[in-house]
């Protein structure tokens, strides 16, 4: 009987070993044990992740015409030479649409930072302080929530853009001009998130604790409250890299975003509307590229939802 | 009732003063000036300049020329276009019924679609049904407008016809040839293609709110006593679920319209539809900044309109809102 006793507290003592051995769980590696059982959100990282390793790698592997004129090549159908086919003037669709996925993606992820940034600052100050700055606050955010969009990023890329192209020269002059008016047009939803949860968050006893032993008033905001607020902040921070792709491509489809002789997607289906009943590659491959990379980043940000909302187990 | 309509436009007037300051600060913000091609004529002597700048107006401080800017919108003075000599206004009647029809009837189209695919998705979660709706509203809304009106024009123009069958007209003439019946079927093969690709678009988006608000009201109590004392599930789904689920979702609508106008501006460009904001795009490539101003207020009274419009739908959904 006492040998009995005795394997058996060997046992839990070996669970517990077992135990400590394991990584203790965290909400981020439940969250990422949560996003992996959602299959589209995981093809959808795996595309934008071969998207951003193409466009940065891309252009050093495979070199094709992407500016000037050769009209010999012209109206080529996709081959092994050219996969993706050439255009009207003879440059290479691949090459292009990898040069023109870097400008792209990189002018979604910097408004996305832009909004973010401008939309968490306004949220938790609001919701935070309340009172007098969180009304005014709040006007403010109704005011540019009714303001129409289109129109006014056309305004002022319309005004600004001769002024930034002798300032900063003609990329980067038009990237900081579309990438912060973009960004400064799309942060009151995340502002009112931010707020809606600050309300909630600031009348917990934690916060009351953290008051009580003398934090000061931005460490409570940032090291108290942000960590809780972080889950809605990077799910809205996902769908407004789409968002701004989707912006930017419209822009430049307009003729309004980049300059010609700088080929981004929506440029590239703006050159392509003219041609398209003779060499109709011109508008799927540009098109498809714009589709993918923002079908794949909105199942991402689905997936991210589901899986930082703590409310949901699979 | 009236009250409350009367007293939410009266709210409305501050955010048009307010959005018309943004408006008008970003031009005084803005480089450059209307007479700056007439200083690089030299067949125009300095005085003339001169004169024509303080009889213009442009050498009055901000706050004046807003002033004076902000009276005559009051009075429903847009200015003359730069281009065109004309009146503001007398363009944008010209053009705004033309876009009004096109959005209307693509919003319509959106609704009938949406509602209804919304209702059934949430009353048969994770049927077939539901997963097709639901991936085709995820993929419908991730694909830019212009993509699909050009494949639209690909298909619908070009390739049909390459096959022998019946093509659509891939551009919006504003005027038709042939009379009576004729005239209007041929007015309705130029709108298809625009109204669908933007309605479709529109549908994406509302039939995942509709979907999503409908799954939360399906599930309250009030809906599973009324299936208790034996109700029709029609009636059941109707007037219990559906009509509580459509205030979210008339928020959505209202708050879509400026979505919708951005739709409106980018397949007007694809089908070179006559509208506003076909008007938009050629104004801005001509530098005639009247009409671009006027066009973007415009655009900002009718979000307000919507949003109004939105208010009282609300409390007729709604009785528990009350018009005080």
């Amino acid at each position: 009987m006492s040998e009995a006793t005795s394997t058996q507290s060997q046992e839990t003592l070996a669970d517990v070993g077992a135990l400590r051995a394991k990584k203790p769980r965290s909400l981020w590696s439940d969250a990422f044990r949560q996003f992996r059982h959602h299959k589209l959100a995981m093809s959808g990282a795996i595309v934008i992740t071969v998207f951003v390793f193409m466009v940065i790698f891309g252009p050093m592997i495979y070199q094709g015409q992407v500016r000037g004129i050769d009209f010999s090549i012209a109206y080529e159908n996709p081959s092994l030479q050219y996969p993706m086919g050439t255009t009207h003037e003879g440059h290479d669709v691949f090459a292009r649409i990898m040069w023109g996925g870097r400008i792209s993606i990189a002018v979604g992820i910097a408004a996305m930072l832009v909004g973010i940034t401008i939309g968490t600052t306004i949220g938790s100050i609001s919701g935070y302080f309340g009172g007098f700055t969180d009304s005014a606050l709040m006007r403010l955010t109704d005011l540019f929530i009714s303001l129409p969009v289109l129109p006014l990023l056309l305004l002022i890329i319309y005004l600004f853009r001769d002024t930034m192209r002798d300032a900063f020269g003609a990329l980067l002059g038009n990237f900081i001009l579309i990438v912060v008016v973009i960004g400064a047009l799309a942060w009151m939803p995340v502002a009112r998130l931010v707020r809606a949860s600050f309300l909630s968050i600031k009348e917990k006893e934690y916060i009351e604790a953290a008051h009580c032993i003398g934090a000061r008033t931005t460490s409570i905001m940032l090291r108290h409250i942000m960590p809780n607020v972080m889950s809605p902040i990077i799910v809205a921070a996902t769908l407004a890299v789409a968002q701004a792709i989707i912006t930017e491509s419209t822009l430049s489809f307009l003729g309004l975003g980049f300059p010609p002789d700088i080929p981004t997607w929506g440029r590239m289906l703006f050159d392509a509307r003219d041609y398209m009943a003779i060499h109709p590659w011109m508008v799927i491959f540009p098109g498809s590229a714009i589709f993918l990379t923002v079908l794949s980043i909105n199942y991402v940000g689905d997936g991210l939802r589901d899986a930082l909302d703590p409310h949901r187990t699979v | 009732m009236s009250r409350y309509i009367l007293r939410r436009l009266v709210i409305a007037i501050p955010t048009l003063v307010a959005i018309s300051l943004v408006i008008f600060t970003i031009l005084a913000l803005a480089p450059g000036d209307p007479l700056s091609d007439l200083a690089l004529n030299p067949a125009v002597p300095p005085e003339v300049q001169q004169r024509l700048r303080a009889s213009m107006g442009l050498d009055d401080p901000v706050p004046v020329r807003y002033a004076r800017w902000a009276t005559s919108l009051a009075r429903g003075d847009f200015g003359y276009s730069f281009q065109t000599r004309s009146p503001v206004s007398d363009l944008l009647v010209q053009r705004l019924p033309t876009t009004l029809a096109v959005l209307g009837s693509a919003y319509l189209l959106a609704i009938l679609i949406a509602i209804p695919v919304g209702v059934i998705s949430s009353v048969k979660q994770y049927s077939i049904f539901d997963n097709v709706a639901t991936t085709f509203a995820f993929i419908g809304f991730s694909i830019p407008t212009f993509f699909t009106g050009l494949l639209f024009i690909l298909i619908f123009s070009i390739k049909f016809g390459d096959w022998g069958l019946p093509t659509l007209p891939s551009v919006y003439r504003s005027t038709v040839d042939g009379t009576g019946l004729e005239a209007v079927w041929q007015r309705v093969q130029m709108t298809i293609m625009p109204v669908t690709v933007l309605g479709l678009f529109q549908a994406a988006i509302l039939t995942r709110y509709t979907r999503a608000a409908m799954l939360e009201t399906i599930h309250m109590d009030y809906v599973r006593t009324a299936r208790a004392k034996g109700l029709a599930s029609r009636v059941v789904i109707f007037r219990h679920a559906l009509r509580n689920a459509l205030i979210p979702v008339v928020t959505i609508v209202a708050l879509g319209v400026p979505t919708i106008f951005t739709g409106a501006v980018v397949t007007e460009q694809i089908f070179r539809v006559p509208g506003i904001g076909n008007l938009l795009i050629t104004s801005i490539n001509n530098n005639d900044t009247p009409v671009v101003m006027a066009i973007t207020f415009i655009f900002s009274i009718l979000v307000v309109i919507f949003n109004l419009i939105a208010d009282v739908l609300y409390g007729v959904l709604d009785p528990r809102i009350k018009y005080e």
